[in-house]
């Protein structure tokens, strides 16, 4: 056990003998820190893992507050038994904002968001239900034989269990193949989708975790304080929310703990001294606060959490290979059958009626000019464009209208032109997240640790795969760490954990080494021997010389030739295009 | 509800537009030009009725020294970012945009307190120092991070905004104030009286739109902005400095908002926080447009003043409910429109 270890444990036991050392005052402000600390972790999973922001944490969490205080005011529910409903309060609107939002670019997301906590506010201090400006007053506190758990004091062991509960759960939610495939969500949703992910839903499920976390964050307000205004949602306070997670640190599920910390602390701070000072008219804090985001802003992006990250030795384990099941039975015939397709951009005819097939255990080589067509073609059978006219079938089946996530699960795997990793991930969870529609388990099961032994499967069939392509020693490496030539491998590597029949390389050898190259194109011959189909766009002729068994060249969106290396050569059209001999 | 009614909450729709619609044209244009969503706009909006307020009780508005301040620290930023380059940019811009600048209207700005000078001069000096705070506002807070994601520039704007309210806070004080009419003159047409703000209003947003229109359409300075917009490389490399185009597109969002403080002052009590309402209602009618749609910003932003009118006067206290709450059919509607996008934006 190292020293951090010792120090963590520490931290753990004064938080939890806190009571029995602090007075009230300093409890109440622990309870307040612990609360904001709650909704800020969800904005550190929207903000720093998939790159959303939201303004209206706010605002979900009087959701919360104010079901949990109706319900037990009006219904006479048990306070305990409010959670649920609490919950449900919160998680139900994130849905519908978050469905009608998360098609669109960031922006629209925070302005939305933005809206309704604005919303929020007003309609609470609107409606006579909720009291209006005036309020909820006399909400019973919660209770148990035994308990008295209506002070700052009684609330503390309550407040410190449910942010124990919530950091545990997202910490579970991170370290699982529903976090591996969110974490890529930052990286390009082509990502995803092509392991088969549904980017939408995915972001919409993180969106609606973050909103429940505000929920539960409003529930325990609610019976700290056993009293609601609408000012305690205000948007103000959904910015404030934000700026915790920024400050703390969006890149770790801490820095939301840290950031509430340093916010609350320094917002108490100013309140209490500077304002002494400078007179009540003058909101210091809004002013500091601003300040030290903008300075953030451009200085250090990361917040204060990077500064402790260095002493947190990440927990990496070495996994023995082991194959994935149902492996797909090598299959013969066309795999591929492109007729007729044609890309209008407008005006402009990217593909034009092109046609060509890929037969089963060969590797074919598209080539072309630069601006023919090549990568329209890529974007046509992996569903990222829809093709203006003609057919595409793969194993038989019509894909020319199918989504790009449908086509990826049918058995066609794909690399990208630029390579897209997540560099902050090791080299085994970035091939792990290749296989992500096979080691789905439910979402509760996930949150609860529930899915030990399809985690441990996932991370042995990453390894085999690695072992396939001669990684599996840099497993536990971060991929950023890797030579461009070993990410591309890597790449072919997440590529195979999606158990493809047919697999699209983009320009596979673009900018590596001689060495790199030879290696690469031992790894596709070998891939060839086990049966697999390859399709690649490549302009290195010496490269494609060693490993295509076919050519088929394109030019202005048509097909100009196709045929073995040799006779691509020999090619008089093919020479013209590409010399410009007459 | 009779017929006087139904004109009088038309007119008040089309005033109250008049404003979004100017709110909206000017973040889209600022946000095509820079790629921010300039949140502070509302700011900038109240800080000029409030300046004019102190300069007619004989006071210096703290926006003159708010000014002074963040220019001299946008021109040590530049002596800093000079230091570290060598020499690569010039002492002209930084010497007369952070410094002479400043001096300029806090001199124009004392000189105009006493209670001899005409309306219009302090007028122009309420005017001078929330419009020359634009350019240096954008030195300070955004040409740092110009390049970084949408998201970020975002939180920047947000955080501004958060500073900027505080500052109006401590300039202003918390009590209200409510700017007398610029002429005072009424009449009706058939039943119904017609304010004279009404057509100030709608004469100065038309002016207005009109004169956005011909600096982009007709000025070469306006076509560089217009091509900063579709490609910032591209610009750069036919010889436009971006940072500068980003300060332009700024000063002229500043005249925008000014202006529109000026013109809604009379009709409406203002707080040191009520910009950023303003403002936001502005982007609302943004959104309708995508952030990048003119007509359909500004057809977006008269809708709403609409509905809002016709809200206030059926169901008052649900007004900005069933405002903001008219953003989600609009954005159901963006997102129809707008394909799904594969490429995302991040955070760091």
């Amino acid at each position: 056990m190292n020293r951090w270890r010792v120090a963590a444990w520490l931290a753990l036991a004064a938080a939890v003998l806190a009571p029995a050392y602090l007075g009230d005052y300093p409890l109440s402000v622990l309870d307040n820190i612990m609360t904001s600390a709650i909704i800020a972790i969800g904005l550190v999973l929207l903000t720093g893992i998939i790159g959303m922001v939201s303004l209206g944490q706010a605002a979900f969490a009087g959701l919360g507050a104010y079901a949990a205080a109706y319900a037990a005011l009006n219904w006479g529910v048990n306070p305990w038994l409010t959670l649920p409903i609490a919950l449900l309060a919160a998680a139900l609107p994130a849905a519908v904002i978050g469905g009608l939002t998360l098609r669109m670019s960031g922006q629209f997301l925070v302005l939305a968001t933005l809206a309704w906590g604005i919303s929020f506010f007003y309609l609470a201090g609107a409606l006579p239900m909720f009291g209006g400006q005036n309020g909820l007053s006399g909400i019973p506190p919660l209770s148990g034989p035994g308990l008295a758990l209506g002070t700052d004091r009684g609330m503390y062991p309550v407040t410190l269990a449910g942010l124990g509960l919530v950091v545990w759960i997202s910490l579970n939610l991170l370290n699982s193949n529903f976090g591996r495939i969110i974490r890529t969500i930052r990286y390009g949703a082509a990502i995803g989708e092509s392991a088969g992910a549904n980017i939408f839903l995915l972001r919409l499920t993180v969106f609606t975790i973050a909103a429940t976390f505000a929920g539960f964050a409003g529930w325990l307000y609610t019976f700290t304080l056993q009293f609601l205004d609408p000012n305690a949602f205000s948007l103000d306070n959904g910015i404030q929310y934000l700026f915790m997670a920024v400050i703390g640190g969006v890149s770790n599920i801490w820095g939301g703990v840290i950031g509430a910390a340093a916010y609350s602390l320094a917002d108490r701070f100013l309140s209490g001294y500077l304002q002494q000072f400078f007179g009540q008219s003058f909101n210091v804090n809004s002013i500091f606060f601003g300040v030290i985001m903008l300075v953030l802003m451009q200085t250090a992006r990361g917040g204060i959490w990077p500064f402790f990250s260095g002493f947190v030795a990440p927990r990496r384990r070495n996994f023995a290979p082991l194959a994935p099941p149902d492996r797909p039975p090598p299959a013969s015939g066309a795999v591929l059958r492109v007729a007729h397709a044609v890309k209008k951009f407008q005006g402009l005819v990217a593909v034009n009626d092109l046609s060509f097939e890929v037969e089963a255990g060969e590797i074919l080589a598209l080539i072309g000019p630069n601006g023919a067509g090549k990568s329209t073609i890529f974007n046509l059978i992996t569903g990222l464009l829809k093709s203006t006219s003609g057919n595409i079938q793969f194993l038989g089946q019509d894909i020319t209208a199918r989504r790009s996530r449908d086509i990826a699960r049918l058995g066609l795997g794909r690399t990208f032109q630029h390579v897209r990793l997540v560099p902050t991930m090791t080299v085994l969870e970035n091939v792990a997240v290749g296989g992500y529609v096979r080691n789905r388990t439910p979402l509760w099961k996930t949150l609860l640790r529930l899915n030990r032994a399809v985690e441990r499967r996932a991370l042995a069939e990453a390894a085999y795969q690695l072992e396939r392509v001669g990684l599996l020693a840099r497993q536990a490496e971060l991929a950023s760490n890797l030579s461009l030539g070993e990410q591309r491998i890597l790449e072919i590597a997440r590529a195979l954990n999606g158990n493809p029949v047919l697999l699209l390389l983009d320009e596979p050898a673009a900018g590596l080494r001689y060495n790199e190259k030879q290696q690469l194109a031992e790894l596709l011959m070998a891939l060839r021997q086990e049966g697999m189909t390859i399709l690649l766009v490549e302009h290195d002729m010496a490269f494609i010389r060693q490993v295509a068994g076919r050519v088929v060249v394109v030019q202005y969106g048509e097909k100009l030739a196709q045929g073995s290396i040799a006779e691509i050569q020999r090619n008089q059209a093919v020479r013209e295009a590409y010399l410009g001999v007459d | 509800m009779n017929f006087l009614i139904f004109g009088f909450l038309i007119q008040n729709a089309l005033t109250t537009g008049a404003i979004y619609v100017l709110i909206s044209l000017t973040l889209v244009s600022v946000a095509t030009v820079t790629r921010i969503i300039y949140v502070p706009i509302g700011e900038i909006m109240v800080f000029a009725p409030f300046g004019l307020s102190m300069l007619m009780s004989g006071q210096v508005p703290g926006t003159v020294w708010l000014l002074m301040l963040l220019g001299g620290i946008a021109f040590l930023q530049d002596v800093w970012q000079m230091v570290r380059a060598r020499g690569r940019h010039g002492w002209r811009k930084p010497v007369l945009l952070y410094l002479v600048m400043p001096a300029l209207v806090a001199g124009f700005s004392l000189a105009s307190t006493g209670p001899g000078v005409p309306f219009v001069i302090k007028l122009v000096a309420a005017c001078l120092a929330p419009v020359a705070l634009n350019p240096v506002l954008f030195r300070v807070a955004f040409q740092p991070i110009a390049s970084a994601t949408r998201l970020v520039l975002l939180i920047a704007a947000i955080a501004l905004h958060f500073a900027l309210a505080g500052a109006g806070l401590y300039m202003f004080g918390p009590d209200g104030l409510r700017t007398p009419g610029l002429t005072g003159v009424a009449f009706r047409i058939g039943l119904i009286p017609i304010n004279d703000q009404f057509l100030l209003i709608l004469g100065a947003c038309l002016a207005l739109i009109a004169g956005m229109f011909g600096f982009f359409e007709y000025t070469l300075y306006g076509k560089a902005l217009r091509a900063t917009a579709i490609h910032r490389r591209g610009a750069r490399l036919v010889g436009i400095d971006p940072d500068s185009a980003s300060q332009a597109i700024f000063t002229i969002a500043g005249v925008v908002a000014v202006i529109s403080g000026l013109l809604i002052g009379p009709l409406t009590t203002l707080f040191y926080d009520s910009g950023f309402l303003l403002g936001l209602k502005g982007f609302a009618g943004a959104i309708l447009g995508g952030l990048a749609d003119y007509p359909m910003a500004a057809l977006g932003a008269l809708a709403l003043a609409g509905l809002e009118s016709f809200s206030a006067f059926y169901a008052s206290e649900y007004k900005d409910v069933i405002v903001f709450a008219a953003l989600i059919p609009i954005l159901l509607y963006r997102s129809w429109r707008q394909p799904a996008q594969l490429e995302e934006e991040h955070f760091e």
